[in-house]
């Protein structure tokens, strides 16, 4: 009797585990799969071009611009999961460099430059948030809206004009984010770990996560339960646009120039990065890992198809499937378990 | 009795529907209020302006133990001690059970992150006793999209249980339950009586409703028809009442439905 009792307790204790687990696999599926693609890939590349793949250099120059754009995939997965979509982080990019442009200018000082660009990135992602939260927009044609009004303003302001940067070389900011750790490592690529184990503690280790989380997946019980889901909402955009103007910035920096037309041909990856790690395009679920995973992925393609010797043109198709197979293997998904 | 809340002239206005006109109600301490009417008649609505969820028309005036409120919002509705059971469960589908049983109202420590370990282990908790789950399937990161009408019934009645509420408000509870969850269902508006705390239940299953509670309201057209206590009319008569205010808009038989509908409402 007695021994009877503790083996079952003891089995409950088992189960909970060997369940938590399997829940894990199940939960997380899209994410492993990822994991196991990424893998896959690599192994194809390192078949297809052993020489390139075995050399670090290949591996070096993936740390250094792969940022480029995971720096704005991150923060858009909080986007996706909240249920709505921004288009205009492209624009955005280059707006912050316009605005460190004519600070900098004005004032002689790159930390200046360097606020107004954040600033700005700021103040475009708060009204992305307002037009379509108070105003009541859908945001994909509000951002499609935006997209088009800032890369408006910044050609007429600019003419058209890039700006060389480097007088920015000699600063501490240059070294700071741009810079090779030891060396070797890009700068780029530890703050976009950094950024994104921080994105990582939001998301999923505070109120303002959870509620990303809960008016992605619900809105109207988000609402009921008294959940701030315009404000969640709005925080989401400004975050993407602080990162965008960021991002802008470490692009020009390590190109040494700002092009007006800075932000054009990041669209793409940067989206497929979000959907191909696992996030899902009906929002509530997706994780900050998964995106990073697919960030790199979404890189070793790129960097796959120019050392294969294909043409640029060819990522259009490349990116273009990603993103319908991702969202589509999800939607059957979701049909499966309901 | 202590009145727990009071309501006076109070309307509310969705657009050009008018919802609500001049609801007059109250609740005692201690005291179930079953709360009847047709589909439409703007039940939910009412209820969704004591949990600050709607705003009221200007005009109107919001007692709680006798202290006037301008302004509710859900979280100090939830601080003055008031839970929901919403018509519509409010759960969110794709996220764990610890996520909705805390749902707008996450537990922070002190450095301002999620106390993620001890929200699981109080739904753990709540699991095997308030809510009664039995399936070794769930666990507080079973996400609810899996679960059974009455195991998510079970998650949005606890959350309402949970955070020690003065008054409890159940909106169709009963909806889709089985005899045996049902019969619990109305154990717990027995228990709310007995721990002293009050309880809008909101059912249209009079047979449900007249059981467990002290007074009945009821409601037709956005406004109060009519409220009696409990030993002022048999079961039977509420039936009748409730048969006559669906076809005339008057729970007095011989009185014309626009005696009760000044401004003129067509029955
Ligand atoms: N958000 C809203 N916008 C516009 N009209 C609404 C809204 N909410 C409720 N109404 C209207 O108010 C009236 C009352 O609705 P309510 O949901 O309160 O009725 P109810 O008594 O709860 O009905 P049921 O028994 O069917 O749940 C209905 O005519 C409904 O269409
Ligand atoms: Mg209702």
């Amino acid at each position: 009797m007695k021994s009877g009792e503790t083996a079952t307790a003891k089995a409950a204790v088992e189960a909970p585990a060997a369940l938590g687990f399997k829940r894990f696999f199940r939960r997380y599926s899209m994410q492993i799969g990822i994991l196991f693609v990424g893998i896959f890939i690599w192994l194809l590349f390192l078949a297809a071009a052993p020489r390139t793949f075995l050399s670090s250099s290949i591996y070096i120059s993936f740390m250094s611009t792969t940022p480029f754009f995971a720096l704005m995939a991150l923060p858009l997965t909080y986007i996706i999961i909240v249920g709505e979509i921004d288009l205009s982080f492209p624009s955005i990019m280059s707006l912050g460099m316009l605005a460190f442009d004519v600070t900098y200018t004005m004032t002689g000082d790159v930390w200046v430059g360097f606020f107004s660009c954040i600033l700005a990135g700021v103040i475009a992602g708060y009204l992305n948030g307002v037009l379509v939260v108070k105003i009541g927009i859908p945001s994909l044609v509000a951002t499609i809206g935006t997209q088009y009004l800032w890369r408006g303003v910044i050609l007429v302001v600019t003419n058209g004009q890039g700006m060389g940067m480097t007088p920015i070389q000699d600063t501490i900011l240059y070294p700071l984010f741009v810079g090779r750790i030891g060396g070797v490592i890009p700068a780029q690529f530890a703050w976009t770990i950094g950024i994104a184990l921080v994105l990582w503690l939001i998301l999923n280790r505070t109120r303002f996560g959870a509620h990303v989380y809960l008016t992605g997946d619900n809105i109207g019980s988000a609402r009921l339960m008294g959940v701030n889901v315009d404000s969640t909402k709005i925080w989401s955009f400004i975050i993407l646009g602080a990162a965008a103007a960021f991002a802008g910035f470490v692009v020009s920096e390590e190109v040494l120039y700002y092009w007006p037309t800075l932000g054009e041909g990041y669209m793409m990856n940067t989206l497929a990065s979000v959907f191909l790690g696992g996030t899902s395009p009906y929002g509530g679920t997706g994780t900050i890992l998964g995106t990073f995973i697919a960030c790199f992925i979404i890189g070793a393609i790129n960097a796959g198809i120019v050392a294969a010797g294909m043409t640029a043109f060819w990522t259009n198709v490349i990116y273009g499937l990603i993103v319908l197979i991702s969202v589509s293997l999800q939607a059957v998904l979701i049909k499966r378990l309901k | 009795m202590e009145q727990f809340l009071q309501m006076k002239n109070v309307s509310k206005t969705f657009g050009e529907v008018s919802a609500l006109h001049d609801v007059n109600f109250e609740i005692g301490t201690n005291e179930i209020v079953g709360l009847l009417g047709d589909n439409g008649a703007g039940k939910s609505t009412f209820v969704k302006i004591i949990t600050g969820y709607h705003q009221p028309d200007p005009g109107g005036e919001f007692y709680i133990k006798g202290k006037k409120i301008d302004r509710f919002t859900v979280p100090e509705a939830r601080k003055k001690g008031i839970e929901i059971v919403y018509q519509e469960r409010a759960l969110a589908d794709e996220q764990s059970l610890w996520r909705n049983i805390f749902l707008g109202r996450e537990t922070v420590n002190k450095w301002g992150f999620l106390d993620v370990k001890g929200m699981r282990n109080e739904t753990r908790k709540l699991m095997s006793t308030a809510m009664g789950f039995t399936s070794k399937a769930i666990t507080p990161e079973s996400t609810v999209r899996t679960f059974s009408g009455g195991e998510r019934q079970g998650v949005a009645i606890t959350r309402a249980l949970y955070f020690k509420a003065e008054l409890i408000i159940l909106d169709e509870p009963t909806m889709g339950l089985s005899l045996s969850e049902t019969k619990k269902c109305l154990d717990f508006v027995d228990q709310i009586k007995s721990e002293g705390k009050s309880c809008i239940f909101i059912d249209h299953n009079i047979f449900h409703v007249y059981p467990v509670c002290d007074r009945i309201v009821v409601m037709d057209r956005g406004t109060v028809a009519g409220q009696y206590r409990k030993n002022e009319l048999t079961l039977q008569e509420l039936i009748d009442k409730l048969y006559l205010v669906a076809h005339t808009g008057s729970l007095d038989s011989g009185k014309e439905g626009q005696d009760m509908h000044p401004e003129g409402g067509t029955a």
